[in-house]
């Protein structure tokens, strides 16, 4: 592998001055499990790593008891989501996900703000983040701010960080009661596959369990990058969830993707997926929702 | 760069003056001279160079040597006995025919290995899990499933039927 140095700051505002003082030639890395493969490919070739693993107070998800917000480090792995009895019970969309991506071995390395930031239209951990009104903290020489996730995404590969900037923490906010989410990976094989679609649905109910409160309806690799079918969701508030209105919903959001031809598939067969998949993850949210409130 | 880390290798106590863009494979396969820790794709897709950090299953090929100071690195050559006495992961797979060519077996034993030190009563689903970062071009698969199903207390007591023998005729060996 190509000659680099290897820094390894304890705190934010360390790896924030070390960038600054590297220059061009510096690369933040976090579970290495992507920069090091595109540095084996020649892809990337920095003077300076300056690692994010061994920031402080990063190892797994954690819910704030008074605001009820789950806050959850950049640098936490894969795997702690996956493993984290606080998101398998009360966030089963994004262990839906999370433990779909790459392997074990990547999983136990690789950190979700890792997954973010390499804004790639497929990120199957971004999905369920967004259903969830997910918004995340970024961190800077010129201090904090945090911003919608589903803004993050610029384009393919693109994302709204500054030069030197650092996503430190996502934050999901409380979810309202009889509320119900789940996810689905679409492609050939379930492991070590990337999606050829990816859908997140969440539904919060009224106290009759059957009319709809709130809907999020979120689509991967169906534009350039994570997008929510707005239209889809509207149709949905204010009416009871059945058969009927998920596959509105699922028609609706079809027509709302931007999907396209690629190497994993089609856009006409991407576009009638989405509409299946839409109704699928609908009802398996409004069962989750439903066993709740059991 | 370089730098001095402390590491255990097999439960052996170490330490090392190592490159930082050393990957752990290059520190076990080049500089140590293990070689049952294989490198098939370098790129994380294949799991051949699969090794146990802190009991965790972590493609070499994809982390940094730096990165194990004051960790536990567990490679093939660590699981059996100093007397030869093969570890009951690798016994079953010699039973089980979970082994054709051999290049998938370090890698594919240490991921069993993880996943049953922390649920020994696996399930089949948990060791396709577990395994599915692992490739096997000899497409083995069944056998290799068998083989971890076996070790697992979660094995189920039917006739199993091994490639070459069915299991009554194994009391003659």
């Amino acid at each position: 592998m190509k000659n680099f140095t290897y820094l390894l700051p304890r705190t934010l505002d360390e790896a924030i001055s070390m960038h600054a003082s590297h220059g061009e030639g510096a690369k933040y890395v976090a579970g290495g499990t992507d920069v090091l493969v595109k540095i084996n490919e020649g892809k990337l070739s920095p003077d300076y790593l300056i690692s994010l693993r061994h920031i402080i107070g990063q190892d797994r998800p954690f819910l704030n008891q008074e605001t009820g917000e789950l806050y959850i480090g950049a640098f936490v792995t894969h795997r702690a989501i996956e493993k984290s009895p606080l998101v398998q019970a009360n966030y089963p969309i994004l262990h839906d996900a999370i433990k779909n991506i790459g392997s074990v071995q990547i999983r136990n390395v690789a950190t979700i703000g890792g997954n973010l930031v390499n804004a790639v239209p497929s990120a199957d951990g971004a999905i369920p983040l967004i259903t969830l009104d997910a918004s995340v903290n970024i961190y800077g020489a010129k201090g904090q701010r945090s911003m919608e996730l589903l803004r993050f995404f610029l384009g393919p590969g693109q994302c709204d960080l500054e030069r030197g900037e650092i996503l430190t923490e996502i934050v999901i906010p409380p979810q309202l009661p009889h509320t119900g989410s789940a996810y689905v990976k679409h492609g050939r094989r379930e492991a070590m596959e990337l999606p050829m679609l990816g859908v997140g649905v969440l539904l919060s109910l009224e106290e009759d369990l059957r009319t709809c409160a709130k809907a999020r309806i979120c689509l991967g690799v169906a534009a350039p990058t994570p997008i929510r079918a707005m239209g889809a969701e509207q149709r949905l508030v204010g009416k009871i969830i059945d058969e009927n209105t998920l596959a509105e919903a699922g028609t609706i959001a079809g027509e709302e993707s931007r999907v396209r031809d690629s190497i994993r598939g089609v856009a006409w067969y991407r576009r009638e997926m989405v509409a299946v998949l839409v109704k699928r993850m609908g009802f398996k949210a409004l069962e989750r929702a439903e066993r709740r409130a059991r | 760069m370089a730098r001095e880390i402390s590491f255990e290798f097999n439960g052996n106590p170490m330490k090392m003056r190592v490159e930082d863009h050393w990957t752990l494979l290059h520190l076990i396969r080049e500089e140590l001279g293990y070689t049952g820790t294989k490198e098939g794709c370098g790129s994380g897709e294949c799991g051949a160079c699969t090794v146990l950090v802190d009991n965790r299953a972590v493609n070499s090929c994809l982390y940094l040597a730096v990165e194990i100071d004051g960790k536990d690195v567990l490679t093939i050559e660590g699981l059996a006995s100093s007397d030869g006495t093969l570890h009951p992961i690798q016994q079953s797979f010699v039973d089980n025919g979970g082994i054709q060519c051999g290049f998938c077996s370090p890698g594919m034993i240490l991921s069993a290995k993880a996943l049953l030190d922390e649920s020994p009563n696996a399930t089949e689903e948990e060791i396709r899990d577990a395994i599915a970062g692992n490739l096997c071009r000899c497409t083995g698969y069944v056998q290799i499933i068998d083989s971890i199903k076996s070790v697992s207390g979660h094995e189920s007591k039917e006739p199993r039927v091994v490639a070459w023998k069915t299991e009554e005729t194994n009391g003659g060996d």
